[in-house]
């Protein structure tokens, strides 16, 4: 991987967890309705997963959605007019932080419902492959959708008739308060993929090359066979659920463990730093990511409120 | 024109929609080579091939979640609940995704995309094969939903479900299948304006009887009977519950001052229930003689014997009675 390609991940990851750590901000100072699920811990796999698909690649997202917009190539101004519901929002307020969309980039839309999209993504391939177009679909969602039976419903029909979706599962081991590991019975993930005649594998999905190489292989994969295919990317969400999380449901010696070993963004800065990047250049992209969110914010802040349409009408094309 | 049973008429629909549209396929369970539980396919999959005419694993979830990922990536799907009960597996994908997606993405997007699935009772199906699930759709903004009643509506309103840019719930009582009449195959019409529009089937001064679906079969039945034949009598058929055409049957009452609506499905929550609702809170109020009444199915289970079955549905002497009282009561 060349150092360029290394700085865009890096600088991904960076524009991932400060777009979030400002909307907390945000949040607390009272600018924000609603809530949100927060991705803050779990950058690396929403970026080497999109940065190493193409731009008519497909993906699908979840409830804990930013990071894969944002690494899909959404305009983080666009996403913070969103969620403060302003015209210029992705959705034009409609949908807020759960539910935004930007199909001019290949995302087909972030879903409020666990599994949600795991069908969707189904039937975007079949168009994909109807169509004749060269791309796949990237379908993400957590480890507590693997209990859904849309999920068994989608793996089965997705490999029955071929078609190329790259499953990735973002196992962050906790839906909203249930332990992955009280919740799955068998106790892997792969292996329900494999019983439906999925390839899969488990990756560190806190190693961004990791999980940059392991997409691009099945990428290509998925191509050439035309078959579907399963990631399991093990990473750790830090903040809570959502916003109203209190974490009594896991240690907070378990949550400083992940932040101070595992964070993937010390982890890379460290190996940026060993393989001799400068200092430098990685200051240089942090000033560049701050001052993009700072800019973004500010404008979507002075930025017109969405306008009070006819909301029936808008519920019909 | 050729003389049809609703189901043909659906199913040249059908085949008017393959042949016009590339990215269209039909899925759905037991649709290719057993040709539909109900043949409304058969035939289908010879003609258009195994890409096209899709025989699914029974995994209705999927089936109508596959039909929302192909629409909003640029196919229009048609999808098939061999049993509209089964439409309860499939609530996620039409209730959360289909029917909110383009309003939740801003306008983004659009679903176009049909489930068609065989609704209500009279076949001794019993409980879980048998329900008129219609009124749950209507509930969801972001949805239509179409009720045909014979061959020549079901193959209209089929079309003009399939160029409408929004997902429809298309639900044919099993009962209207073998119904047999001419039907004037038209082309693919150019917009969907025929959706949202009920139609007089008679016209009359002394009752308006609204029904939809099978049920529409009934009342037409009723109202020839001889000890009607002194009274006249309106008849609308709803044809799209969602948007329902609530402004043609204020229209109707106030000529004339009397309403009865005719369903199969239970009264609560209902079609039947809304439109009174409807028409007790406008201009036609005022013009009503007396209260509107719900001729509705009983809140019961479907049961499976035969007799047990036409005592939960509005039977065709039910309405005869009903209309009596109505306009003898006044008089």
């Amino acid at each position: 991987m060349s150092k360029e390609n290394k700085l865009e991940l890096y600088r991904m990851m960076l524009l991932i967890r400060l777009f979030e750590e400002a909307l907390e901000e945000m949040f607390s100072r009272g600018l924000l309705h609603g809530t949100m699920h927060l991705s803050i811990g779990q950058e690396a796999t929403a970026t080497g997963a999109c940065l190493a698909l193409e731009k008519k690649d497909l993906i699908t997202s979840t409830h804990r959605g930013h990071g894969h917009c944002l690494a899909k190539g959404a305009d983080p101004y666009k996403m913070f007019a969103e969620l403060l519901g302003r015209e210029d929002g992705y959705c034009r307020g409609r949908g807020g932080s759960m539910h935004i969309a930007d199909l001019s980039n290949g995302n087909l839309g972030a879903n409020g419902i666990v599994a949600g999209s795991l069908t969707i993504s189904v039937g975007a391939a079949l168009s994909l492959k109807m169509q004749k177009i060269e791309n796949i679909v990237l379908c993400f969602f957590g480890d507590g959708a693997v209990n859904e039976g849309s999920f068994h419903e989608a793996l089965n029909l997705a490999s029955l008739w071929d078609l190329p979706v790259l499953f990735v599962c973002e196992n962050n081991q906790y839906g909203m308060s249930m332990a992955s590991e009280n919740a799955v019975a068998g106790g892997s993930i792969t292996q329900r993929a494999e019983s439906y005649g999925i390839k899969s594998v488990s990756i560190d999905g806190n190693d961004v090359e990791e999980v940059y190489e392991t997409v691009s292989k099945c990428k290509e994969k998925i191509k050439s066979s035309g078959k579907p295919m399963f990631i399991e990317s093990i990473t750790y969400r830090y903040r809570g659920h959502s916003k109203s999380d209190r974490n009594l449901y896991r240690t907070s010696d378990e949550i400083n463990f992940w932040k101070e070993e595992k964070d993937p963004l010390k982890r890379f800065i460290g190996k940026l730093t060993e393989e001799k990047v400068e200092i430098d250049e990685l200051k240089k992209v942090e000033v560049e990511v701050k001052n993009l969110i700072r800019e973004s914010v500010k404008k979507a802040l002075e930025s017109p409120e969405s306008p009070k349409t006819n909301l029936e009408e808008d519920s019909y094309a | 024109m050729p003389e049809m049973t609703t189901g043909q008429a659906i199913k040249e629909a059908l085949s008017l929609c393959l042949d016009s549209n590339d990215t269209t396929f039909i899925a759905g369970e037991d649709i290719g080579v057993y040709g539909g539980a109900f043949g409304v396919t058969d035939g289908l999959l010879e003609k258009y091939g195994h890409e096209r005419i899709k025989d699914t694993p029974i995994s209705e979830d999927v089936i109508a979640g596959l039909a929302v990922g192909a629409a909003i990536t640029g196919s229009k799907p048609i999808v098939e609940m061999q049993f509209s009960d089964f439409i309860v597996n499939a609530m996620d994908p039409i209730v959360n995704q289909a029917a909110k997606l383009h309003f939740m993405y801003g306008g983004a997007v659009n679903v176009p995309m049909i489930v068609r699935g065989a609704s209500g009772a009279g076949t001794g199906a019993a409980a879980q094969h048998s329900q008129s699930l219609e009124s749950w759709f209507c509930h969801v903004p972001g949805l239509k939903v179409v009720t045909p009643s014979n061959p020549q509506n079901a193959f209209d309103l089929l079309l003009a479900s399939f160029v409408d840019p929004n997902p429809v719930i298309f639900m044919e009582h099993k009962l209207i299948y073998k119904l047999k009449s001419e039907v004037n195959l038209g082309p693919m019409p150019s917009d969907s304006s025929e959706l949202g529009k009920s139609k007089v089937i008679q016209e009359g001064n002394d009752i308006t009887v609204v029904s939809y679906s099978n049920m529409v079969n009934s009342v037409i039945s009723a109202a020839k009977e001889d000890s009607l034949t002194d009274y006249s009598i309106e008849i609308i058929d709803l044809l799209t519950l969602a948007p329902m055409d609530s402004e043609s049957v204020i229209n109707s009452v106030e000529k004339t001052k009397r309403l009865l609506v005719c369903q199969e499905a239970p009264a609560s929550s209902s079609v039947g229930s809304t439109l009174i609702s409807e028409v007790a809170t406008s201009r036609a109020f005022k013009a009503l003689n007396q209260s509107p009444e719900l001729l509705a199915g009983l809140h019961s289970p479907m049961p499976s014997a035969k007799h047990l079955e036409t005592t939960v549905i509005p039977q065709e002497e039910d309405i005869v009675q009903k209309i009596k009282e109505m306009i003898e009561n006044e008089q």
